[in-house]
């Protein structure tokens, strides 16, 4: 039981207290540029966790099993971004390979996520964070996963919004990206009273 | 100290290798063949993304070409150049669609003359004009005078005069439909650019009711004597509107010079030739007498034809199907 309401403290806190868009300000980029229609940020946000959680394992393993043992921790960035850009890459080959349709929807999104900060994020504050959890490889691959999961919430609710605001009659200095950045910032606030949320 | 720097160089450089190396492989078994032939259409193909041909852009009618057999003369604003390259490319024999351009069905008094039931004052868009009690015009079949079909066209073919009224640049226009989907009186067209002789009007009303509300005062009436008078048949009424089937037209211009309104267009009008033999070529063929819509050309077998010139509207069909080139226009 202990076990499951660990997840559950994890799942909460990675989605909303501590989501990576709206209350670590990471992966803006995204965040602002594909959340014009629903379909791509629903494509973009599954693309993002599926490498996230990918980048969690094989980040934490490069870590535990080259970087510690050689006193190298200082070399984190550089070995993981390598890690996360060869691994979007091979992703990228396989799901053309194999899956025609879903590489149509992801595969444009893919590149972009190669040098995403928030995919680094994840993986440096899985070895970095003082979250109160175990340091160990199920959890970072876990706490990969819901990031990218409350990446995906977000992007998603940001693309139902901007989808709805099409129609409104908006003053022209206001359209498009000015109005955008009004309701990332409406978004962010409302996303902070979660973290009054303690377990 | 030598290893402090060596280690690191080792261990990072090996992962960039071994990453470089996985890659490598990956992608020689992870390859995905694409076609060339896409890449070579979509190179060809003017780039507009305008979405004549139905399909999502020039990359998604290139693929659709190759991959799903759509047919190559669909991209309106290439024309017959772009087929031809595209035939070539597909190893086919191109067969270019008729260049069409789009063409007003309303002469629109413009700001001058269009008989208002009110002054419009709301957003500035046709659309949004239209369904305020049927819009601002008397005729409620007209053209509202904003700008949805000028701010629709991507090739600026649609030219505002100061009495504000529309033109289209034939030159300029690619037929690739914007205009004709953006009019929500649909008053737009798009029409063999050979065929010249136009109806300017949509209204469906009836008698003297176009003639009281067109500010342009050429309508409709709905009365059919174009039709009654068309060679060929290419006429019928509809809903008390004429309409012009230019699978049938042959450009004669009776129609027009019939209208009681004048409510038919006709570019050539009083410049049309009639045909004439040339009595030492012809070989009696009978070609041209079969082909003439309203038979105006008489003959035997094997003897010289001749030409009822007031029967003859210069259609000029006789001239191109004749094989010894006897009949000249003149």
């Amino acid at each position: 039981m202990e076990f499951l309401s660990q997840i559950m403290i994890m799942a909460v806190g990675a989605i909303f207290i501590n989501n990576f868009v709206l209350a670590k300000f990471l992966g803006i980029c995204p965040y602002l540029g594909v959340s014009k229609k629903l379909d791509s940020a629903l494509g973009m946000g599954m693309a993002v966790t599926f490498v996230m959680t990918m980048a969690s394992a094989f980040t934490w393993l490069i870590q535990s099993y080259l970087l510690i043992p050689f006193k190298i921790e200082y070399l984190q960035t550089i070995a993981f971004i390598l890690t996360i850009a060869s691994l979007v890459q091979f992703v990228e080959m396989v799901i053309q390979k194999n899956a025609p349709a879903l590489y149509k929807s992801l595969g444009v999104f893919l590149p972009l996520i190669t040098t995403n900060c928030a995919v680094l994020g994840v993986a440096i504050l899985n070895l970095t964070a003082d979250n109160g959890l175990p340091y160990n490889f199920g959890f970072s691959i876990l706490n990969g996963f819901f990031s990218g999961v409350g990446f995906t919430v977000v992007l998603v609710l940001m693309a139902g919004i901007r989808e709805k605001l099409e129609y409104a009659e908006l003053p022209a200095s206001m359209k498009g990206m000015p109005i955008a950045l009004i309701i990332a910032g409406s978004m962010a606030l409302a996303f902070l009273g979660f973290a009054g949320l303690k377990f | 100290m030598l290893e402090t720097i060596l280690v690191p160089i080792a261990i990072v450089g090996g992962l960039g290798l071994l990453y470089g190396l996985g890659l490598a492989i990956a992608s020689k078994k992870f390859r995905v063949e694409i076609d060339p032939r896409v890449e070579q259409i979509i190179s060809v193909l003017p780039g507009a993304n305008c979405g004549a041909c139905g399909k999502a852009g020039c990359a998604g009618y290139a693929e659709a070409i190759v991959n799903e057999g759509a047919p190559l003369n669909s991209c309106a604003p290439g024309g017959a150049d772009v087929v031809a390259l595209i035939a070539g490319i597909m190893g086919q024999t191109a067969t270019a669609g008729e260049k069409k351009v789009a063409y007003y069905h309303c002469a629109s008094g413009g700001k001058n003359t269009t008989k208002l039931k009110y002054e419009y004052q709301g957003i500035s868009t046709c659309k949004a004009a239209v369904n305020v009690s049927q819009g601002p015009n008397l005729c409620t079949y007209g053209c509202v005078g904003l700008n949805d079909c000028f701010d629709a066209c991507k090739f600026n073919a649609i030219t505002i005069d100061e009495n504000n009224q529309r033109h289209i640049d034939e030159d300029k226009c690619t037929a690739c439909g914007a205009c004709v989907s953006a009019c929500p009186r649909n008053l737009i067209e798009l029409i063999p650019v050979k065929k010249v002789v136009r109806i300017k009007c949509s209204s469906h009303d009836f008698g003297a009711v176009p003639k009281q509300v067109c500010g342009a005062g050429h309508p409709c009436i709905g009365c059919g004597i174009c039709a009654k008078n068309c060679p060929v048949g290419a006429i019928t009424m509809q809903d008390q509107l004429a309409v012009i089937d230019y699978e049938k037209c042959i450009n004669c211009g009776i129609c027009a010079t019939k209208c009681p309104t004048k409510a038919i267009e006709d570019a050539l009008a009083g410049m049309r030739k009639k045909a004439e033999i040339d009595e030492a070529n012809c070989i009696g063929c009978t070609i041209c007498a079969k082909n003439c819509p309203v038979q105006a050309i008489s003959g035997n077998l094997k003897e010289v034809h001749h030409v009822d010139q007031d029967k003859c509207v210069g259609c000029g069909i006789c001239a191109e199907k004749c094989p010894k080139d006897a009949i000249v226009m003149k």
